[in-house]
């Protein structure tokens, strides 16, 4: 294997900048790496290996010119399958996408190319980001490095996995209840949810639009800011990004990396550290509230009681928007047509019928009776009422505490195919990680050690309020640290072939 | 089949409730929510991008202009303008929906609770109250291929053009109109002719009924005089001319008296308005009602128009042009025929430009009306269309005033600016135009025609003068008719004293 794939980002960046290494050998690495594991990790739906070398290429040329790059110049990247690539397939994990070449690029593609970014490819997901365990991929699930019988959480588990088994030093996720944190937690990688409006959603093919939140993946927290600065920022195109300047979250990480938390509040959310937790998770959450007492931070129990009902809320609002984003997915245009239908509608059904999976179907069903008349206010119209109530609990909690931590997930990876079937316990996964989607806050997963029991990574969660990502990168910079000095980074074990 | 009432048996003893709903196609340059063109009747599909596709990932972004010109037309029908609104969508899957969902305001319109007075032919004046006005995207067009009824069902292709679809509309929408008995048809034109002058003085929008840019709803139901009971209403759609708003509303009252009067039920419905035969028909009857799910569009920020802005804006409103007409007629001392005369010709706004330009009004007016319109004739143009600014007639009028020309040379000028030669200066320039008006060059041409027609130069001398014609006569010939025929007249006069 080569030195080269176990480089963070960082230190791969500075040494392609001094010219001891190229980007093109950069890229090429990983491609093999990607050709020796992949087929057992199932991490990318699609590899564009020419579009990749050429882009390390034309790096390599402004280094040899003379010119200034960006801080991530030739570094390679996996790229969630949600992002429009004008280049590369976007299929969203789904059938009724397969083979459709968007004829743009998503403004977060457009952001990773400008910064000389090597996009290897697309990595897999649960289809169109519904699912915790990538299971729900149209195109079979990805394997969890660390076990491949596991799943590697979901909906971006292939961004996750393609970071754990070293395919890619950095990746992009998107997060609409915890699909980039969940998947970082139980592959032993850092994930990052931004504020919303944070990043940019033009391109990011929706889900539930006021939740999705595209953001950054890596093996480290430096990582994961240095990419975020790249994605982040205000964006003409969506409405709904914030016009307000990229919070200096790569400042904050090199601070928080010297490790002193003195001064900081650090809030436990009472609610979020109930039942449900398996011991390992728990013991390794515990551990490291010790941590972050240890270098210095003031840890005080907050209550957020409405966070109970995030759950409820969540799979009312998420539904009934997904029933709405997933109409146009009707074969008039683009993507897969089941032509046998005499009619126009008939076409419509049928394509639907055949394009989706249970997950999506199941979703759109539950949306689609959410916004009936008659039913609006009881469900809709109720869930936004307990949004509103959960902002309120974060404000006051923030009130009291600079970030919040919390388990990110209640398990460790668990095996595939023992919760596909049940919904519910799939949804439970998100517990945790849901209420920051529906406020609208930044949140993150940073490896927090092994489960006794399982030696599986278990994560913890850091969340901050709105635009306070520099307060959130600067407490997971701190706790990495601290924990690769006592126990050394998580590494999984080398993928059986 | 249903028998129709004489109209003047309905009118004695029914009473009518009229509404109506109007769709206005803005010319805003670009789209509601891209950057598309609008123009019409480009090649179909070549004015589309992601956005107004709904291709995946895509994202609307409110046109400001669009924003703008909605408060316009709110604050020109007196109605209040919300201070802060969202949009909704409105699902519903037909193929030339790209999203099969319509973003429009629902329950928070931009402009409500106003009123237009509409003046009859008579004088008399009918306050209408205006419900709402509110924005949303066009569909784009299909084209039904085969088949018998040129409708999506039984055709055996569809052709769609999506170059309309997002094009920005405000659909402005009437309180009921109660109490207008007989003379409901006649109410129903006016107020629709009187919306789209207001609408055109805004410049706002084209309001081409034809071109489908202005296209209006009829609702009428009907109640036994006197009983106070509001009857069940139906809503008459393709009502595609001015003409057309009147027959409909006085066919759907004979047809609805018919119906009651053979002890039926008025079905709510929507019907289609048939411009050859002036009836109606019903639309095809839907089994269940349709439940289009409006939510607040996740995807958009809300619309907060400040109070500052709405006051620049109410600033822009121009004289209403009702107002305007009876203060030019007055001005101008117009009868009511000529000034209808000079409306239906579109010629009122250039011959005020004319006049605003230094003509005076009676040869500004004769212009536009007897020469320019001829020519707009021949070139089957609108007035508005022809080549000529009012500021060219008016200079034209003023060269004719100072003597420089004579009326056979102002329109050798005008068609000369017409052809594209320039102004007017410049056309009587280069074609040579000028009336000769060097008494020297005329007396020799004068003398020479004398000496020509020795008899008729005698008849003159011995007191003929009305013989002087012939000798005028050849004068203008050899002057090319460049020369002041009042002045020839008197020099010859002289010649011969």
């Amino acid at each position: 294997m080569s030195d080269l794939i176990r480089l963070s980002a960082a230190e791969l960046a500075e040494r392609i900048a001094a010219k001891e290494v190229s980007a093109v050998e950069a890229a090429q690495a990983h491609l093999d790496r990607i050709a020796e594991v992949d087929g057992a990790v199932h991490a990318f739906l699609h590899v564009g290996t020419e579009a990749a070398l050429a882009s390390a290429a034309l790096v390599d040329e402004q280094i040899a010119a003379g010119q200034r790059v960006s801080a991530l110049a030739g570094v390679p990247l996996a790229l969630k399958d949600v992002f429009t690539t004008s280049d590369m397939p976007t299929t969203c994990g789904s059938k009724i996408l397969e083979g459709w070449r968007p004829p743009y690029d998503a403004t977060v593609t457009t952001r990773l190319r400008a910064a000389g970014i090597t996009i290897l490819g697309k990595t897999n997901m649960d289809e169109f980001a519904m699912g915790s365990s990538t299971e729900h991929s149209a195109y079979g699930p990805t394997r969890n490095p660390w076990d491949l019988s596991r799943i590697p959480g979901g909906s971006g588990g292939g961004s996750a996995a393609a970071l754990a088994a070293f395919e890619a030093p950095l990746a992009i996720g998107t997060d609409t209840g915890g699909s980039i944190r969940q998947p970082a937690a139980v592959t032993g990688t850092v994930g990052v949810k931004p504020t919303y409006g944070g990043v940019s959603r033009y391109g990011l093919v929706a889900c539930a639009s006021s939740l999705d939140q595209g953001g950054p993946c890596a093996r480290t927290v430096l990582d994961a800011a240095l990419l975020h600065e790249v994605i982040g920022g205000h964006d003409p195109l969506d409405s709904t990004s914030i016009d307000a300047p990229v919070p200096s979250v790569v400042e904050a990480a090199r601070l928080g990396a010297s490790g002193d938390l003195s001064g900081l509040r650090v809030g436990v959310v009472k609610e979020l550290g109930g039942e449900g937790y398996q011991p390992g998770v728990r013991a390794s959450f515990d551990e490291g509230l010790q941590r972050l007492e240890k270098l210095g931070a003031e840890i005080v129990e907050v209550s957020c009681p409405h966070f109970e009902y995030g759950m409820a809320a969540y799979y009312l609002i998420l539904p009934s928007e997904v029933s709405s984003n997933l109409a146009r997915f009707d074969a008039m245009r683009y993507g897969l047509r089941v032509q046998e239908g005499a009619s126009a509608e008939e076409v419509m059904a049928l394509t639907r019928e055949a394009g989706f999976g249970p997950e999506v179907k199941r979703r759109i069903i539950l949306g689609t009776y959410a916004l009936s008349s008659g039913y609006y206010d009881a469900y809709y119209g109720q869930a936004q009422k307990v949004r509103t109530l959960i902002s309120r609990d974060f404000a006051a909690a923030f009130a009291k505490a600079d970030v919040l931590v919390s388990p990110t997930a209640p398990t460790t990876a668990f095996p595939i195919g023992e919760k596909v079937d049940d919904p519910l316990a799939m949804y439970l996964n998100d517990l945790a990680t849901i209420p920051t989607n529906l406020a609208g806050v930044a949140g993150m997963s940073v490896p927090s050690g092994l489960a006794a029991e399982d030696g599986l990574p278990v994560g913890l969660q850091i969340m901050a309020p709105a635009l306070g990502e520099a307060v959130m990168y600067r407490v997971g910079a701190a706790f990495e640290a601290s924990r690769v000095a006592d126990e050394g980074l998580l590494i999984a074990p080398e993928v059986a072939k | 089949m249903n028998t129709l009432v004489d109209y003047p048996s309905v009118v004695e003893r029914y009473e009518p409730t009229l509404g109506l709903e109007v769709h206005v196609e803005l010319s805003t340059n670009t789209k509601m929510f891209c950057g598309c063109p609008t123009t019409f009747g480009a090649e179909p599909n070549t004015q589309v991008c992601p956005t107004c596709l709904g291709l995946p990932g895509s994202l609307p972004v409110v046109n400001r202009t669009a924003v703008e010109s909605a408060i316009r037309i709110g604050l020109a029908l007196n109605c209040s303008i919300a201070p802060w609104g969202r949009f909704a969508r409105k699902n519903y899957f037909y193929p030339d929906m790209p999203k099969n969902f319509q973003t429009s305001q629902y329950d928070e319109p931009i402009c409500v609770d106003g009123y237009m007075d509409v003046t009859l032919d008579d004088g008399t004046v009918v306050r209408v109250g205006i419900e709402r006005a509110h924005m949303e995207e066009d569909t784009g067009k299909s084209l039904h291929v085969g088949g018998a009824t040129g409708r999506i069902h039984g055709a055996d292709y569809s052709l769609l053009d999506y170059n309309r679809a997002g094009v920005p509309l405000i659909e402005i929408v009437t309180k009921m109109i109660p109490d207008t008995g007989g003379r409901a048809p006649e109410v129903a034109r006016a107020y629709v002719t009187q919306l789209r002058d207001l609408i055109s003085s805004l410049g706002v929008s084209d309001v081409r009924m034809d071109q489908g840019s202005m296209r209006c709803d009829v609702n009428l139901s009907l109640s036994p005089a006197g009983s106070g009971v509001l009857g069940t209403r139906t809503e008459t759609k393709n009502v595609n001319s001015l003409r057309s708003v009147e027959r409909a509303v006085r066919y759907e009252m004979s047809r609805q008296a018919g119906v009651l009067d053979a002890g039926g039920e008025i079905v709510q419905e929507t019907r289609h308005f048939e411009e050859q035969s002036g009836t109606t028909r019903a639309g095809r009857r839907k089994e269940t009602s349709e439940d289009y799910r409006y939510f607040p569009e996740p995807d958009l920020v809300p619309i907060a128009p400040s109070a500052e802005w709405v006051e620049e804006l109410r600033g822009t409103l121009p004289e209403k042009p009702w107002e305007r007409r009876a203060r030019i007629q007055q001005a101008w001392g117009l009868s009511d025929e000529e000034l209808r005369d000079l409306v239906n010709a579109g010629a009122l706004d250039l011959i005020e430009a004319t006049v605003a330009a230094g003509a005076p009004a009676g040869e500004a007016r004769s212009w536009w009306v007897a020469y320019l319109a001829q020519q707009a004739n021949s070139r089957s143009v609108e007035l508005a269309e022809l080549p000529i600014t009012p500021a060219q007639v008016a200079r034209v009028i003023a060269l004719v005033a100072a003597g420089d020309l004579n009326n056979k040379l102002a329109r050798q000028v005008v068609d000369g600016v017409l052809a594209g030669e320039g102004e007017p200066d410049a056309v009587v320039e280069s074609r040579g135009l000028k009336v000769v008006s060097d008494d020297g060059a005329l007396i020799a041409a004068v003398d020479e025609a004398l000496a020509a027609q020795p008899d008729v130069a005698d008849k003159i001398r011995s007191g003929k003068v009305q013989a002087a014609g012939a000798i005028v006569g050849a004068v203008m010939k050899a002057t090319k008719g460049q020369a002041d025929a009042k002045r020839v007249r008197e020099l010859i006069i002289e010649r011969c004293g």
